[in-house]
């Protein structure tokens, strides 16, 4: 059986079918000898995946060999655990796994960290109560064990980082042991001491560090330290430099560090290794941004590599001058990067570079003509693969325009004219989306240019119909674009000639538009009116009920039509109609009802709107107005959703003032680089090229550095912005450019003694904002305990700066501003002092309620909060207290929405007046919606002073909060029990001082709260209730010093988190 | 654009590791992410061809979709692994060249037959060395320690049943 599992393997491997023998797998782990075990374990590691369902069938196997004496068969058994196992099934195994962490062997004790690390993975609610464990195993004495829990370490990091911040020390004393040698020589790997473990570390660290100066002073040390042994010529050296380079552009800069790990790099880029030279760049494109002097440092490298033979480098190569782009070497770069579009075959590589490119090419285009022809490049090599935001944001651009009118006209012109120079090439094939977007630039703006006649434009657009390649999409955008033009033309030969074609054609919708046209043509003033020049970005109103249509309707109601019905309704009466017996033949009454339908205007949606599909014929008359209305309507709806229009004007309300901030640092902006004066006289021709190709390319990479630290200069001469799409985004950008002018006043005067040396592109900042938009209000809630909001405003913006780090850094350095660390014991004593602690009114007072905690504080308020908990909700008593010695204003408490709680009554309270060194409280009562075991409420309160004033805050409500006992009789209990289906067992172990079953019992009742219905011998059942009434039961056994759990509830989620709850008290009592 | 949907579960340092002699027969696979069996058939044929075309020159990394491919040719066996953009590729390239010393020690001087006729050995190691996608065990020896001892176990076992019983 074992040979034959063995071959299955193989054949497997080879390609073959071999789903049959899975089962065999499964029972050759399950029945065989221990040899036949292993193979059997391997095979089904190999063959199943985790969802597989025959992975079941392997649970009862797997907590059988755990149980074993011999060592084998438990480390078979973690092994294949750490691979697949279900996660439906993991309690089955997990106090197994638990036990196994106090193993005397270290194998084992490492094997079972990897298994917990595999269960944090799939389901990390399982394994949240064991979190001091993994701290055992972090000290553990075997370096295996400790290695292995770093896995679980980096994984919890990334995801919250700031909870971890304790261990840092921990992990510096651990990497510090490494580096120095302390660990035995079997960890050596070519005589480097525990490599993955090393850079295990420094990426924790790295994550640690973050934004944090007081983490990351605790490294610098081990850091520098690391990079000085890491100095043997090997691979694994390298590898570990790499990642200490990565470390130290992470967390806080240090700049002896930085210098350091500068020189790295350049031992990386200036290596003759290839694979050295390509993670070199990589670096390089890490730290780019912080550091643009390094590109300059570098740049013959950079230019040799733009021309290396293997295309990995190239594309390192021009992501790392993506990041450098500016306005003044956009041409270049531009080009390059569309050079090698040119060679690519790589679809993924293609859409990648092509998202670029556009991108670059809306931020920095120097000119028209530029513009629309890299964008002509872009759609023409790019073809259909390019992502549609490209097509919709570009004709978006042309459309909506920018500030000067001038420069919009010129850029349309251009775009039109080049167009049709393009179209003039007669056989040449285009990409669909490139066609389109000619087509509607034609139509809409074809009249822009005067010296051409538009019959020759409908002459071309009428070729194009004919051509087999375009698709009825791109026929249908031609359509359009004819239509257009049409409208503003007398009489057109070529426009009656192309009725004529297609209104025998044989696609429904190119037919239908020819009609449209043909009844369009007859009407000229009507057409006029509904086409009118450059409209394209006016909002049309669409009256969804028809209502014009209400005449006519009741006329044919009047001559005895029958009403419209639905089309549901006419299916209903036809069934019906069916299924009595008929013995008449079909009547005309049914046949009028349908033919009449069209006339109602019951159902505007029935017909189609404006789609290219449409084409019911028996609608057209109708319909064509309808249609017609929509041609505009397209515009306004991109591919994504709707376009919006108005919103971005405030957006670009904002940049003109940062404006004379750039022009004012303009003038101590860093000088341009130089080039190396000595190579000069001896260079060849092709060096030549190479240093001008290079002079190009890094042009301005100094200068704008020098200004952009504000963010702004590069604002200013931007040309096209890309507009946001969503208010959200509008309002970070807003934010954005907010942030960046406070903090050009509060940097400017330091300026003229600080050596500047950050590059930063608006895009760059503007897309990190972003993405620091979900985690900012992490930053808020940390901030927030302690900091009164002036401060909290420069903190936000330090946190977002901190991107820019090293001018950050060299700012620190230069002139020791603390203001933006303001010290947190600090200000939390002053917390404490608070001379107005609240209490409770005395009607409450009777209750069972938490004590009273600070939530936060300002200079002139402080809240405080009190959790009460009645019968049948919790209350949240917030005090405000106003600690000024006048009176405040309109105090407004908002608490948000969140999924998990419903806040009962209104979100929000109001205080007209607080007197002065007084004390206001509101109550809230809570529900919980969605069950979790804890989650934050957050919330704000404003007050008027002499500005609109902010102060945020956050709550942790527990599930705890909303279980109240539930009082039952044994045989209710019994009967809800049987009705109940959602269930969730589990053992967990009691602890000496508990070891009689009503202690435990009595235990659960106290801090649980939950009500005891009986106890019978060495089992009891308990009840609760989560608020307002979804009751859960518990019936509970003592075994063998184990307390069998066992829940039931109508809710899925309950029993899990009061399982979670039990287990903790269990733990700590 | 994404047209592989990699169902990560967490995120696994190493998406996969194949291993193909010169002729491009596969000579062992370890998939760290779930994918049907098609996809895995289509990506390993792709992968295979674009690192037989590959001259020798060239670096030992290849971006291929939204991965890079780490590959190193020992003998004539190649070994390929797939990570993502933001890890370390020395590191991977480390990782295989650690792979070929555990199987060198173990087999003493390995070569593909080696691992032809004895790949669930193969998969042994490497399954000591590497779990999740994540290397565990550093300490070259441990790792092949344990899987002598359980081959010692097995040995002794599989005797011990084998004994003819008076």
């Amino acid at each position: 059986m074992k040979e034959c599992m063995v071959r299955l393997i193989y054949c497997e491997m080879l390609g073959y079918e071999s789903s049959f023998g899975y089962i065999h797998a499964i029972k050759l782990a399950q029945q065989g000898n221990l040899l036949e075990k292993r193979v059997g374990y391997l095979a089904v590691s190999l063959f199943l995946h985790e969802n597989h369902e025959l992975l079941l069938l392997l649970v009862n196997t797997v907590v059988k060999d755990l149980q074993s004496t011999n060592l084998v068969e438990v480390c078979m058994a973690l092994t294949v655990v750490s691979q697949i196992f279900p996660r439906e099934m993991i309690p089955a195994v997990l106090p197994l796994i638990e036990d196994k962490l106090q193993h005397s062997k270290e194998i084992i004790r490492r094997k079972a960290v990897q298994a917990l690390y595999k269960f944090y993975l799939i389901a990390p609610n399982q394994v949240q109560h064991i979190h001091d464990k993994f701290r055992k195993a972090l000290c553990d004495r075997d370096a295996g064990v400790m290695a292995a829990s770093l896995h679980i370490y980096l994984q919890m990091i990334k995801e919250n980082s700031s909870g971890y911040k304790d261990l840092t020390g921990s992990f510096v004393t651990i990497l510090k042991q490494v580096v120095g040698g302390k660990l035995s020589a079997d960890f050596n790997y070519h005589s480097v001491p525990a490599p993955w473990l090393q850079i295990q570390l420094l990426r924790i660290l790295g994550l640690l560090g973050k934004d944090d100066p007081r983490t990351s002073e605790v490294m610098y040390d081990v850091l520098d330290e690391s990079l000085r042994r890491a100095e043997i010529n090997h691979n694994i050296t390298y590898a570990i430099l790499f990642e200490c380079v990565q470390t130290i552009y992470t967390i806080y800069p240090k700049s002896e560090l930085l210098e350091k790990a500068a020189k790295c790099i350049g031992k990386f880029v200036l290596s003759p290794k290839i694979n050295l030279k390509y993670l070199g760049l990589k670096a390089l494109t890490y730290v780019i941004q912080q550091d643009p002097n390094l590109a300059l440092q570098h740049q013959m490298t950079i230019i040799e590599c733009l021309d290396h033979p293997d295309p990995i480098i190239k594309r390192e190569t021009l992501e790392l001058l993506y990041r450098i782009t500016n306005g003044q070497n956009v041409i270049v770069i531009v080009q390059k990067m569309l050079d090698y579009l040119k060679e690519s075959k790589d679809e993924y590589a293609i859409i990648n570079l092509v998202g670029k490119i556009a991108e670059l090419a809306e931020k920095y285009a120097p000119n028209n003509e530029w513009f629309i022809q890299t964008m002509n490049a872009v759609f023409s090599v790019g073809g259909d693969v390019v992502h549609s935001d490209i097509p919709n944001n570009f004709l978006r651009l042309l459309a909506e325009g920018f500030d000067d009118g001038e420069e919009d006209l010129q850029l349309r012109v251009y775009a039109v004219q080049s167009y049709l120079a393009l179209l003039e090439e007669e056989d040449k094939l285009y990409p669909q989306k490139f066609l389109q977007v000619m087509s509607w630039v034609l139509g809409e703006y074809f009249s822009l240019v005067t010296d051409v006649d538009p019959e020759v434009i409908l002459t071309k657009l009428h070729s194009l119909l004919k051509k087999t390649f375009v698709t009825s999409e791109t026929k249908a955008w031609i359509m359009a674009a004819v239509t257009k033009i049409a409208s503003h033309t007398s009489c057109s030969k070529t426009v009656d000639e192309l009725i004529q074609e297609l209104s025998s054609s044989l696609d429904t919708c190119l037919r239908q538009y020819a009609f449209e046209l043909k009844h369009l043509c007859e009407d000229k003033a009507l057409m006029k009116s509904l086409f009118p020049f450059d409209a394209s970005c006016t909002d049309l109103v669409v009256d969804a009920s028809l209502s014009f249509l209400d005449g006519f309707v009741a006329e044919g109601l009047g001559h005895g039509a029958a009403p419209y019905k639905p089309h549901h309704q006419r299916q209903e009466e036809k069934l019906s109609q069916e299924k009595a017996l008929n013995f008449e033949p079909y009547g005309l009454s049914f046949a009028s009802s349908v033919s009449s339908g069209v006339t109602g205007r019951q159902s505007p949606t029935g017909l189609s709107f404006g789609s290219d599909t449409s084409g019911n014929s028996a609608e057209t008359g109708h319909k064509e107005t309808n249609t017609l209305k929509l041609e505009g309507v397209r515009k306004l709806w991109g591919k994504e959703g709707y376009l919006p229009k108005k919103e971005n004007k405030t957006g670009k309300g904002n940049e003109p003032q940062a404006v004379p901030c750039g022009s004012l640092l303009a003038g101590q902006v860093g000088e341009p680089p130089a080039l190396q004066p000595d190579q000069g006289a001896s260079l060849s021709e092709e060096d030549k090229e190479k240093q001008q190709l290079a002079s190009t390319l890094f042009v301005g990479l100094g200068s704008s550095a020098g200004v952009s630290l504000m963010g702004k200069a590069d604002t200013a001469t931007q040309k096209f912005k890309r507009k946001s799409k969503i208010n959200e985004t509008q309002h970070l950008s807003e934010e954005a450019s907010d942030l960046q002018n406070s903090a050009a006043s509060d940097f400017g005067p330091l300026l003229d003694t600080v050596p500047i040396n950050t590059e930063d592109s608006e895009g760059s900042m503007h897309v990190r904002l972003r993405k620091a938009s979900p985690c900012s209000s992490d930053n808020v809630e940390d901030n927030l305990a302690f900091e009164t909001p002036q401060s909290l405003r420069k903190s936000m913006l330090d946190d977002r700066l901190s991107s820019n780090r090293l001018s950050q850094s060299s700012l620190f350095a230069d002139s020791n501003i603390e203001i933006f660390q303001p010290s947190p014991s600090a200000q939390c004593e002053s917390a404490s002092e608070t001379p107005l602690v609240p209490s409770l009114p005395e009607e409450l007072e009777e209750l069972p309620h938490s004590e009273v905690v600070g939530l936060c504080q300002s200079d002139a308020l402080a809240l405080h909060l009190c959790k009460v908990w009645t019968d049948d909700s919790l209350l949240l008593i917030v005090f405000v207290s106003n600690k000024t010695t006048s009176a405040l204003c309109a105090v407004n408490l908002v608490f948000e929405e969140t999924e998990h709680f419903q806040i009962l009554e209104s979100t929000t309270s109001q205080f007209p007046v607080i007197e002065a060194q007084s004390v206001e409280h509101c109550q809230k009562g809570m529900r919980m919606n969605k069950v979790c075991t804890q989650a934050i409420l957050s919330g704000s309160v404003g007050y008027q002073s002499e500005m609109e004033t902010r102060l945020e805050f956050s709550v942790t409500l527990s599930l705890m909060d909303f279980i109240r006992p539930m009082e039952m009789t044994t045989e209710d209990f019994g009967k809800l029990w049987l009705s109940l289906s959602n269930d969730v067992k589990q053992n967990i172990k009691m602890s000496s001082c508990q070891d009689s079953f009503s202690a435990a019992l009595d235990t659960l009742q106290r801090k649980l709260k939950l009500h005891r219905v009986d106890i019978i011998g060495n089992e009891g059942i308990l009840a609760c209730q989560l608020l307002p009434s979804v009751p859960c039961l518990l019936h509970c056994r003592t075994h063998s010093g184990m307390l069998a759990l066992w829940f039931r509830s109508p809710c899925a989620a309950l029993p899990d988190g009061l399982l979670y709850q039990c287990q903790k008290v269990m733990e700590e009592s | 654009m994404r047209e592989l949907c990699f169902i990560t579960v967490g995120n696994a340092e190493i998406h996969f590791i194949l291993l193909f002699s010169r002729q491009g027969k596969l000579r062992l696979q370890k998939w760290y992410t779930t994918l049907p069996d098609k996809e895995k058939k289509k990506i390993i044929r792709e992968i295979v061809q674009i690192i037989l075309s590959r001259n020798q020159k060239t670096s030992s990394f290849v971006d291929w979709k939204d991965l890079k491919l780490v590959y190193k040719r020992y003998a004539s066996l190649y070994f390929c692994c797939a990570i993502e953009d933001q890890d370390n590729e020395l590191l991977t390239l480390e990782v295989v060249h650690r792979y070929v010393e555990l199987l060198d020690r173990y087999f003493g001087n390995v070569c593909e037959l080696d691992i032809i006729f004895n790949f669930e050995k193969a998969y042994f190691i490497l399954d000591e060395f590497i779990i999740g996608g994540e290397v565990q065990e550093t300490s070259k020896k441990t790792a092949v320690k344990a899987i002598e001892e359980s081959d010692m176990l097995q040995e002794t076992v599989e005797e011990y049943m084998n004994k003819p019983a008076f």
